[in-house]
């Protein structure tokens, strides 16, 4: 009898199927075949929803019933910038519930832009018997109380990691919950937390954790504290400070030197809230071995900056104020040969005049001397064709390219041009450009471009720009790559949006927002097809009460198999064909 | 593209085919006439612009046949119209300058400025970011405009406090610290006042907030809150009538079938609702009470609510009692 493939039995295909690690290769993989998509969904063990809304968690579980790990990301990205109501949605609550019945086995939980309570905190510590890692980034909704039960709960916790959310920070007594025979913590990160922390607590809590690789503090944790931190932790590989500024005393700075020293795995840095440059010194011993390097809240002069960044030649990240102005980018880029990812934020974002020394020069520097650079961030004030050009020319690496000058719709500063050809140039020798965001004085021409060029793309965010439906269309039909696009205050409106209708099935989401964008056209949109979710949002009240034409506030279009969703605060409207307005 | 009944696919792929050809037409090269690229689909819309109402639904390539001929060309509204729909504040000046669809223009007036300002421009290589950008010379003092620049709000609150036109001193001041705005750390009585001094200062130099603190605000029977930049606004006046706008159409939104709209002024003691306030010791005061810039450096959280409500609430601050 002739063999072939589908007479294995399915423990081979499972073994082979578990060095299969990616999602996309996952995803594959259960195309091939009805009894490869069963034996594919009983052996995944990790998942990730990149819209928590475009699935729902019985559809979730049912196909996957034997998770490990999870990955849910709630609200669109431009709600980082205000742009998003609160009660909005991305509420982790019934993702949780329904978790805690379905995989008691579930060891990681990780959260980005979602509403989590101090219940669903709870569940999660009752729940899950060998639960491991929680990573809550951009999360809001809780309190110091749920991360108590935790705490007290989660005997095997490996890492507790809270960047950037919004915790209600009643009492720093919450780190005592840990009891004293827990010794499993490999990654704390609690820089978001706003008061002090029970200082002994986290100090027992340090040095009993032989495995701790990561810690992350908050500001309040004092300067002349953090020597005995280190000391109880000397195998950290990356250390996030507190406030670093203290009353200038000669043994508070030998003795942090000291500890700094004595870190020999030290690999990234972080923190510097008020930054004492007097200070900075202290953690010189470790620069040679620092590959990423975190000064975005250290407000200290170019020169203090310059001397610790020259020192770094393992570099690869830096995160950084514009105090580093054009001559400290300088120095970097002659400094940091490895360098594959800077961002420079600014220091004083709604003023009208530059503070600073820092224009596209700074940023062109670092194109040219740094070979691997392919990540950026930039806030500048002016920017022109020229500078892009020469930038897209030296780095054809980049992948991902953010620029914000931030002044919306700011020509060419030399020619008064618009920045086109500049962007232009971007995306046509940036072959492997994945995420790109725009700005300055911008037509139709750049959409363009990027239609053109930009196959690879899969994120872009627009401000400001463009002319008319064309450049919407551009982006819409060209981009063969395009998962996300976030737009805000352009004039798009609904000819592009409707006659690339069948795109969006193929994008993870839309966000278009004070743009040209009728009522209309959404519900058009929303009947038409049934498989997004067409969502306006308008808080000056129900659409339906202005005319048809009018342009809605905010629309966010994404692709689901869930339906519409049912937990719509009262300024959000569905576009669904079974009622074009929710009856609120 | 759109691929569903049969009907609607003949008549939806005869407009395909025409928008097409005519975005065949605009996919040129790059480094076409300026003119031709000022306009998009095709000379309908420049006969559009002259006149405002057309009603030429058929030679739209995208009509799809589902809306009027108004709509359609809705979309390439006067700057003005268009702009009333953004979200953008207090630009009107700029917008008058920059406004997209009359890119022609913008071109004009810049260079018609650049020409007095060529004569100043030192060499471009040289950081001269006096010279960098002319609009940003020819407007007047703007509100923020929603989340732009694209930064978080804990970058904002953390972004350097002191004054807008200097960077940090050099050498190692302990007074450097109190430059900042300390939201986390437990500040004496003189590092407040230090702090709230600088701030004032800081508003006076730059003409307007150089930094934004954007607050949470509820209102009792609202399920939604919002945040409000304090930095914004200099006095308990305007954040009172902002606050009441914010929840004058909330308000409107939930009460929909009430014929009267309800007047809420929120600071004038005359209506139904006052505005609290927990600052950053947690305790919760009455709005009004201390100096603005005092109330604008500690305030972490606004809370309107229903006077008939105040008893119920436990008043921190100098004054433990409800005043009206």
């Amino acid at each position: 009898m002739k063999k072939t493939a589908y007479s294995f039995p399915e423990e081979v295909l499972e073994h082979v199927f578990s060095f299969i690690v990616s999602d996309k290769d996952r995803s594959s993989i259960s195309l091939v075949c009805k009894s490869w998509y069963e034996i594919e969904r009983w052996c995944r063990r990790k998942v990730f929803v990149g819209n928590c809304y475009a699935v729902s968690p019985p559809i979730l579980i049912k196909r996957f019933p034997e998770l490990r790990s999870v990955t849910l990301k709630g609200k669109p990205h431009f709600a980082d910038f205000n742009l998003v109501p609160e009660g909005w949605g991305g509420f982790a609550c019934p993702w949780i519930r329904a978790m805690a019945g379905a995989y008691p086995w579930l060891e990681e939980i990780r959260l980005k832009r979602m509403v989590v309570s101090d219940e669903s905190l709870e569940i999660i510590a009752k729940s899950f018997k060998n639960f491991k890692v929680l990573v809550l980034s951009s999360c809001e909704g809780f309190t110091t109380e749920g991360l108590a039960a935790i705490a007290a709960n989660c005997r095997n916790l490996r890492e507790l990691d809270l960047r950037e959310s919004e915790v209600e920070d009643l009492s720093g007594r919450w780190l005592s919950d840990f009891p004293d025979s827990y010794t499993s913590l490999e990654s704390l990160n609690i820089s978001c937390l706003g008061n002090e922390v029970n200082l002994l607590a986290l100090e027992r809590l340090v040095s009993r954790c032989p495995n701790l690789k990561t810690l992350r503090l908050n500001r309040a944790v004092p300067l002349d504290r953090l020597p005995n931190l280190l000391r109880g932790a000397p195998q950290l590989a990356e250390l996030g400070t507190g406030a670093y500024t203290s009353e200038m005393r000669p043994d508070v700075f030998s003795n942090l030197a000291e500890a700094f020293a004595g870190c020999k795995q030290l690999k990234a840095l972080s923190g510097f809230w008020d930054v004492l440059p007097s200070y900075l010194p202290a953690v010189y011993p470790v620069c040679s071995q620092l590959t990423s390097l975190n000064l975005s809240y250290a407000t200290v002069q170019s020169p203090d900056l310059i001397k610790l960044v020259s020192l770094c030649e393992k570099l690869q990240k830096l995160w950084v104020l514009d105090y580093i102005e054009d001559d400290g980018l300088e120095i970097l880029a002659a400094s940091c040969k490895d360098l594959r990812e800077l961002r420079v934020f600014p220091s004083d974002p709604f003023g009208l005049e530059p503070n600073v020394a820092l224009t596209e020069q700074g940023l062109v520097s670092v194109s040219e001397g740094c070979p691997k650079l392919q990540s950026v961030l930039y806030f500048c004030r002016q920017m022109s064709n020229a500078a892009l050009n020469t930038i897209a020319r030296n780095r054809p690496n980049m992948t991902r390219f953010r620029l914000c000058i931030i002044e919306p719709r700011s020509p060419d500063y030399l020619t008064l041009q618009p920045l086109d050809d500049g962007f232009g140039a971007i995306v046509e020798h940036c072959k492997d450009l994945r995420r790109l965001s725009l700005s300055g004085l911008l037509t139709d021409r750049v959409f363009e471009y990027i239609g053109t060029y930009g196959k690879k793309l899969e994120m872009l965010s627009v401000a400001f720009a463009g002319d008319s439906d064309l450049g919407l269309h551009h982006v819409l039909s060209g981009c063969d790559n395009l998962r996300k696009l976030e737009i805000r205050d352009c004039p798009f409106g609904d000819k592009a949006l409707l006659a690339n209708a069948a795109k969006l099935e193929t994008m993870r989401s839309l966000w278009m927002s004070s743009c040209s964008v009728s009522f209309g056209a959404c519900k058009v949109l929303g009947q038409k097809m049934p498989r997004l979710n067409v969502e306006v949002m308008d808080e000056s009240g129900p659409p339906d009460s202005r005319p048809e034409s009018s342009p809605v506030e905010k629309l966010y279009v994404y692709r689901t198999v869930a339906g519409p969703r049912l937990d719509m605060p009262g300024f959000v409207w569905t576009m669904d064909d079974d009622s074009a307005l929710r009856i609120s | 593209m759109m691929d569903e009944s049969g009907r609607m696919g003949r008549r939806r792929s005869h407009h395909k085919f025409s928008e097409e050809r005519e975005l065949e037409l605009r996919l040129g090269p790059p480094g076409e006439e300026k003119e031709e690229e000022e306009d998009c689909w095709s000379h309908h819309h420049n006969e559009n612009k002259r006149e405002r109402n057309s009603h030429e639904s058929d030679q739209s390539p995208l009509s799809l046949g589902y809306f009027s001929a108004q709509r359609i060309y809705n979309f390439q509204p006067k700057a003005s119209s268009f702009l009333q729909n953004m979200s953008m504040v207090g630009k009107e000046s700029k917008d008058a300058i920059s406004s997209q669809p009359c890119r022609s223009e913008v071109m004009e007036f810049h260079n018609g400025a650049v020409c007095a300002e060529k004569k100043a421009l030192s060499s471009p290589s040289s950081a001269n970011t006096a010279a960098s950008n002319n609009s940003s010379q020819k407007r007047s003092a703007a509100g923020p405009v929603v989340g732009w620049p694209p930064i978080r709000s804990f970058r904002k609150n953390n972004a350097s406090g002191s004054t807008s036109n200097s960077k940090p001193p050099l050498g190692s001041h302990h007074h450097n610290q109190h430059k900042h705005h300390h939201h986390h750390l437990n500040l004496n009585v003189e590092d407040k006042v230090a702090n709230t001094t600088n701030k004032e200062h800081v508003n006076n130099i730059s003409g307007s907030p150089n930094k934004g603190m954007f607050v949470k605000i509820n209102m009792d029977g609202i399920p939604i809150g919002r945040k409000v930049d304090i930095n914004a606004y200099d006095s308990y006046d305007k954040l009172s009538s902002v606050v009441d706008h914010l929840f004058r159409d909330l308000l409107s939104v939930q009460k929909q079938k009430q014929e009267e709209e309800e007047k809420t002024m929120i600071l004038d003691g005359s209506g139904e609702y006052t505005l609290i306030y927990e600052d950053n010791d947690g305790d919760k005061m009455l709005v009004g009470d201390v100096p603005w810039h005092m109330f604008a450096s500690t305030v972490k959280r606004l809370r309107v609510l229903k006077k008939s409500d105040l008893a119920a609430l436990s008043l921190g601050g100098k004054q433990g009692h409800i005043n009206h």
